[in-house]
């Protein structure tokens, strides 16, 4: 028999070099990444933007724990947000009042207050569960569902806790100063948040590399099997939800300090639902797409809802297209999209890729067009849509034809291309 | 010295089939022991019962002489008793090298930790590596599982079945499927994986059988009606009936 004494073993685990490119590198980039962008001195509005997608980052990364890693379909994940953002809103109201009456709370920091947005996130997700994860596929998802309308609707009962419709709101600049930060300006707020952002996401990128984390993923895949490896599957789903429910208390304890008002509306099932569209939009196979996912509906909602009474029409429709179209994600798509360039960049791929990016655009401008004319007819006030200039009547039948002309040319390209693909492959 | 195994009048039946019907067995410690049945018989049923897939309906089973009847499969496995299965049951969408890390973790004693880097467990890695420089998979190390050509996925399924040290185990058909020197590489892995451990395999065929077991169950419609050193088995005149109308074929793969 062979003597397997440490040196003698073939080593199998990836070169250094691989590791840090795939492990390191890019959490230095993101690091500098968020230490460079203040130097670009942006405008308050792109500052209040950037805090909301750091913010999402957080929660929608907290939400692939469960989805990517583990396989749980959740829809109330929005509850561990909500009890870590009540969590840390509270705790930022006894640190106002400890810095007048003095108390335990009066060290401390603001600044730390998404610790106990985690603590609070846990706890529920320890107790919430308990019973739930006892459940896995439908059962488990539907019981999330049940779960998260019940307790939306207790926000609103429990006035003492929750603060009622009008939520409870905080000051954030109050006791101990950490790094010299009095979190007063919107810029300072900046540092917080990507502080936060940076450590949840390293902390949540680590615990993939763990025990657990792998086995999280064994359960996902096979959940039987992992029985006669020795683990109880059910346990680590328990452990691996309650981890999750503690990133995002996290992300809730860096929302109560970024608006200063936390109400029982971000525990609802429509957070929820946003969160699940960012981490499968952004996909949720990779560690990093759900914050592509974070990054482009932050950004969509925040826009898009001043330009267009539709936008969650067009989010549905986003999502829906991933589904059918690219279930990798966006993460999938920009993968896809790089080892293309890197093995077979030919001028016919060149030229199909054009050929697919057109029929797209085609189908956005004509749908969207269509849309928009729907919206303001519908309204009634003799609204025009006008896009770059042009005056598009929806009381017209021009318009309308050129939305469907172009949806249909588009539509017609993808029909052609995609018979093309198949012939080939053939 | 008490048995590894021991099965006591154990009942199987799901509503009103019963599929096993009152099985006495005891397998001894370090002993390769085998069974064989037509198909259908419930072989593989017997293997859900003794890890604990399924509960029995009656009788009991005992692992060192402990009661394992109403465990859970993990705490089974815990007490040192792992199986495989007939059609293969493998992480699909992860890498060869982490099926097997694993399977390795609990025996290593990592539970659930969660402040550990995976990466730095000498231990982990050097019993994964063990393991799969044993079964012959390490080129294929980094391969995701649903890759794997079907021997190989076969080959998995055995490794991931012996990588925790369980002293107990059961193999179910491991080499179905397998062409002629896939077997033969199959047998001598299960030969070295076994060594100085117990055996339970189901098998179908015959040659792999008499080459390898120790002694032989034979299980028709829920019941062993024969148990044996190869050579008893093969005088048995019940089995030879069992097997009527391939008595012919018995003989010569048996001879
Ligand atoms: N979960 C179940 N529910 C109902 N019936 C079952 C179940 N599992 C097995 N059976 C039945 O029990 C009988 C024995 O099946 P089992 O798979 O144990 O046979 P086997 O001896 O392993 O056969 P093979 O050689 O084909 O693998 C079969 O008739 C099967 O239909
Ligand atoms: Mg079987």
């Amino acid at each position: 028999m062979t003597d397997y004494s440490v040196d003698l073993v073939p080593d199998l685990a990836p070169s250094s070099q691989y590791k840090f490119a795939t492990r390191v590198l890019p959490l230095l980039l993101m690091a500098l990444l968020l230490l460079v962008i203040p130097l670009l001195e942006p405008s308050r509005t792109s500052l209040s933007l950037l805090n909301a997608v750091g913010i999402n980052i957080v929660f929608a990364l907290s939400y692939n724990m469960l989805l990517g890693q583990a396989g749980m379909l959740s829809f109330g994940h929005a509850v561990y947000f909500g009890f870590g953002g009540y969590a840390a809103m509270h705790a930022m109201n006894w640190i106002e009042t400890a810095s007048y009456d003095g108390g335990v709370w009066a060290a401390f920091p603001v600044f730390a207050l998404p610790l106990v947005g985690f603590a609070g996130g846990a706890a529920a997700g320890a107790v919430i569960g308990w019973p739930s994860c006892r459940r896995a596929g439908v059962p488990f998802a539907m019981i999330s569902l049940g779960l998260a309308e019940l307790i939306a609707a207790a926000g609103l009962m429990f006035v003492g806790l929750f603060g009622g419709e009008e939520g409870i709101t905080g000051d954030r600049m109050n006791g101990v100063e950490a790094f010299g930060l009095s979190l007063g300006p919107i810029g300072e707020v900046y540092w917080f948040i990507a502080f936060w952002a940076f450590a949840g996401t390293a902390l949540m990128y680590a615990f993939t590399r763990t025990p657990l984390g792998k086995l999280a993923q064994a359960v996902r895949d096979n959940p039987e099997r992992v029985q006669f490896v020795g683990y109880n599957p059910n346990k680590v789903r328990y452990l691996v939800f309650i981890a999750a429910g503690g990133f995002a208390g996290l992300a809730g304890g860096m929302s109560a300090v970024n608006y200063e008002i936390f109400t029982p509306e971000s525990l609802s099932v429509i957070p929820s639902g946003l969160v699940l569209l960012m981490a499968y939009i952004g996909g949720a196979r990779y560690f990093a797409g759900p914050i592509l996912g974070a990054i482009m509906l932050t950004y969509m909602q925040s826009n898009f809802s001043d330009y267009s009474e539709a936008w969650l029409l067009y989010l549905g429709l986003l999502f829906i297209g991933m589904i059918m179209f690219a279930p990798r994600g966006l993460a999938g798509l920009l993968l896809s999209a790089v080892s293309g360039i890197q093995h077979s960049l030919t001028v016919k791929s060149l030229l199909r890729w054009g050929a697919y990016c057109t029929a797209g655009l085609l189908v956005v401008v004509g749908g969207v067009t269509l849309i928009e004319l729907a919206v303001r007819r519908s309204n009634g006030f003799g609204e025009v849509f006008e896009p770059f200039g042009l005056h598009l009547s929806p009381e017209q039948v021009l318009p309308w034809m050129y939305g469907g002309v172009l949806l249909a040319a588009g539509v017609g390209l993808l029909t052609a291309l995609h018979k093309v693909g198949e012939g080939e492959s053939k | 010295m008490t048995a590894a195994l021991q099965l006591k009048d154990v009942c199987k039946s799901f509503g009103p089939a019963n599929v096993i019907e009152g099985v006495s067995l005891e397998v001894k410690r370090g002993e390769r022991h085998a069974i064989i049945g037509p198909n259908g018989a419930g072989k593989s049923t017997l293997f859900n019962l003794i890890s604990g897939l399924f509960p029995s309906t009656s009788g009991q089973i005992l692992l060192s002489g402990r009661q394992i009847c109403g465990l859970k499969p993990f705490e089974i496995n815990r007490l040192g008793l792992s199986r495989s299965f007939q059609v293969s049951n493998i992480f699909a969408n992860m890498s060869v090298r982490e099926n097997v890390r694993c399977a390795v973790l609990w025996s290593l004693g990592y539970g659930h930790s969660f402040w550990r880097n995976i990466g730095n467990l000498k231990e982990v890695q050097r019993k994964t590596a063990e393991v799969l420089d044993k079964v012959g998979l390490s080129d294929k190390a980094d391969v995701p599982a649903v890759l794997l050509t079907y021997a190989d996925q076969r080959t998995l399924e055995i490794a991931i079945t012996i990588a925790g040290g369980a002293d107990v185990i059961l193999l179910d058909e491991p080499t179905a499927g397998m062409s002629h020197s896939e077997t033969n590489r199959a047998i001598e892995l299960i030969e070295m994986a076994s060594e100085g451990k117990t055996l339970l395999i189901v098998e179908h065929d015959m040659g792999v059988v008499f080459g390898l077991s120790d002694r032989i169950s034979v299980l028709v419609y829920g019941e062993i009606i024969a148990t044996g050193t190869p050579e008893e088995i093969r005088g048995d005149a019940r089995v030879r009936e069992a097997y009527l109308g391939d008595e012919a074929d018995f003989a010569e793969v048996t001879a």
